[in-house]
């Protein structure tokens, strides 16, 4: 006799056979011929994502089309995965810009915290997920990528309005 | 009397076979092909998904493109294995359920300038006979898969594969007696013929065409029996081993053999070919209408039992396999052969009392059958037989497990109180 076996007692009307096999073949019947389907089309149709997405990277611009980082080093800093590559530099009228600005969006954890610590709301993390490249090296954005990215960008949570309305 | 409705022979007879052969492999493999599609399809509708729509209009070239990605990816054999017998496994079950098809005749006769054509690929006058012959060879295909693989895992597989359809042939050869027994004939079109005239057999031999449906599923190795592939237990049971086109063979032949047993329920239970309430179809001179209007019939009665087979796929989960083998040895062949019994008593009693074929004899069956079938629930049901553990095992045994088990377990202790009595 074979030990740990449970053995439960079931009241004889749970276990009709017939009965379960009936209802359960009426029941994915029901299923088979419903119009409503659960499933996305997706290269055709997009699910919405939230205002609170957090995707690659986007760097915003001035005016001028020039890069709104002033190259303070708070997010290489804070930068919990450490994927963040700067090297500051300096024009004639002391104005501090990055020499390079990567990003290595395969190390990125998507915290956000960059676009937290930013003062000069310059790095943003975007609404954005269809990041497919054929090599590695691809997934390194650099300053040019990172500013010629046009998607919308997260909406950081606000204290004062915690629900986002 | 009209050329065209003497039965063809000599040099017209080898021609007409020969293009019969022809047209019909085409339509029967692009079917094939198309079943897999349909079995996702149904699959994904049940889920509430869609199914596979990205290849071709609605997904249509899907077996297609499945096909040619099987044809070019790289052929694995196990190199502890059976190299012969692994290549030869594939092919025995692809042909064997390509061949059992051969004697089902799919549509009335069709008259041609030379003679009329019976559209079976070939009249055999031992009929059903050779199908199940045929389809018991396909246990090899599925045992040898298993055994030259050297896998513990496929061998299972294999093991289970011919333990399964050696005990439901049984069940099927014994549930097709009552129809020879009122068709007096082995040959299906007589059977069809028979039931064209005297009522389907559905009606007749409701029991036995239960029992028929339930070993055409064991003998396919689909859900709910599907044990000799099943994953949970076996990786894929008898072709795990295999792969590109090797696996394709398998996985064509399974379907193969659900389109044969699907034809042979229609031409056994469901009058074949047979269009219901007119005897225009099969009385009179036969003509290229009923031809085509009987073909319509049967692969109407055939893609509806196709149907049936992918909606109990996707509703009912796996037997055990115990519960498998007392359900073949312990309900189906006793059942069958008391089946026998009585509607040999009956017949006979039919025949001494002067009722022939037609609406009296049918329902007088099928009060018979109604009575059979309740009773054979009422019995089955509920566990009483294939069921739960309790029920095999001594009430002694079966406390002393339940205690043990109450004893494990910190959260039964209320129940425990409750069941000591104390």
């Amino acid at each position: 006799m074979a030990i740990n076996v449970k053995v439960l007692d079931r009241p004889l009307e749970e276990v009709s056979y017939v009965r379960a096999t009936l209802t359960g073949l009426a029941n994915t019947f029901r299923h088979l011929v419903d119009p409503h389907k659960v499933t996305t089309q997706y290269p055709e149709e997009k699910e919405a994502i939230g205002k609170r997405w957090r995707g690659t990277h986007r760097m915003l611009t001035t005016e001028d089309g020039k890069a709104k980082c002033v190259a303070c080093g708070l997010c290489p800093t804070v930068c919990p995965a450490n994927c963040i590559k700067l090297v500051p530099g300096e024009d004639e009228q002391g104005n501090r810009y990055p020499l390079v600005f990567e990003i290595d969006e395969f190390r990125c954890i998507f915290c956000g915290y960059c676009q937290e610590v930013c003062p000069e709301e310059a790095i943003h993390v975007g609404r954005h997920y269809e990041n497919a490249e054929y090599d590695r090296q691809g997934f390194v954005y650099d300053l040019e990528r990172l500013t010629a990215q046009q998607h919308p960008v997260c909406e950081m949570w606000d204290p004062a309005d915690p629900a986002g309305e | 009397m009209n050329p065209s409705f003497v039965p063809i022979d000599g040099t017209p007879f080898l021609v007409a076979s020969a293009i019969k052969l022809i047209v019909f492999f085409s339509v029967y493999l692009v079917t094939v092909a198309m079943l897999t599609l349909a079995e996702r399809k149904v699959s994904a509708w049940i889920q509430d998904r869609h199914g596979p729509n990205r290849t071709g209009p609605g997904g249509l070239l899907q077996p297609a493109a499945d096909g040619l990605k099987n044809l070019m990816k790289e052929e694995l054999a196990p190199s502890a294995g059976h190299g012969v017998l692994f290549t030869l496994a594939p092919a025995i079950a692809f042909c064997t359920a390509l061949v059992s098809w051969a004697v089902i005749p799919f549509a009335a006769p069709l008259p041609t300038p030379w003679g009329l054509v019976p559209m079976a690929l070939a009249e055999l006058p031992v009929g059903f006979l050779f199908t199940l012959a045929i389809s018991s060879l396909g246990v090899y295909g599925l045992t040898l898969a298993g055994w030259a693989s050297n896998n513990k895992y496929s061998l299972l597989g294999g093991l289970r594969s011919s333990a399964q359809m050696v005990s439901y042939e049984i069940a099927m050869g014994m549930s097709i007696i009552p129809v020879l027994l009122l068709t007096g004939n082995v040959a299906l079109d007589s059977i069809i013929r028979q039931q064209a005239a005297g009522g389907w057999n559905v009606l007749n031999l409701t029991v036995a065409f239960f029992v028929f449906v339930n070993a055409a599923f064991a003998e396919t190795n689909r859900l709910p029996f599907d044990l000799p592939e099943a994953e949970s237990e076996l990786v894929a049971g008898y072709h795990t081993e295999y792969s590109s086109m090797r696996f394709s063979m398998f996985f064509i032949a399974e379907y193969a053999n659900m389109l044969t047993a699907s034809g042979l329920m229609a031409t056994l239970f469901l009058g074949g070919w047979d269009i219901p309430f007119t005897r225009w179809d099969d009385t009179g001179d036969p003509s290229v209408l009923k031809t085509v209007a009987t073909l319509g019939s049967f692969l109407l009665k055939t893609g509806a039992f196709l149907f049936f087979y992918m909606w109990i796929r996707w509703t009912l989960p796996r037997f055990r396999y115990d519960q498998l083998m007392s359900l073949g040895w312990k309900v189906l062949l006793p059942l069958m052969l008391g089946y026998i019994v009585l509607v040999a008593a009956v017949l006979l009693a039919l025949q001494a009392a002067g009722i022939g074929a037609g609406w009296a004899r049918t329902g007088i069956l099928l009060a018979l059958n109604v009575v059979v079938l309740a009773t054979m629930f009422f019995v089955v049901d509920r566990g009483r037989l294939l069921s739960p553990t309790t029920q095999r095992l001594k009430r002694v045994d079966v406390d002393r497990l339940r205690g043990r088990a109450i004893e494990r377990s910190p959260l039964a202790a209320g129940r425990r109180a409750e069941l000591m009595g104390d």
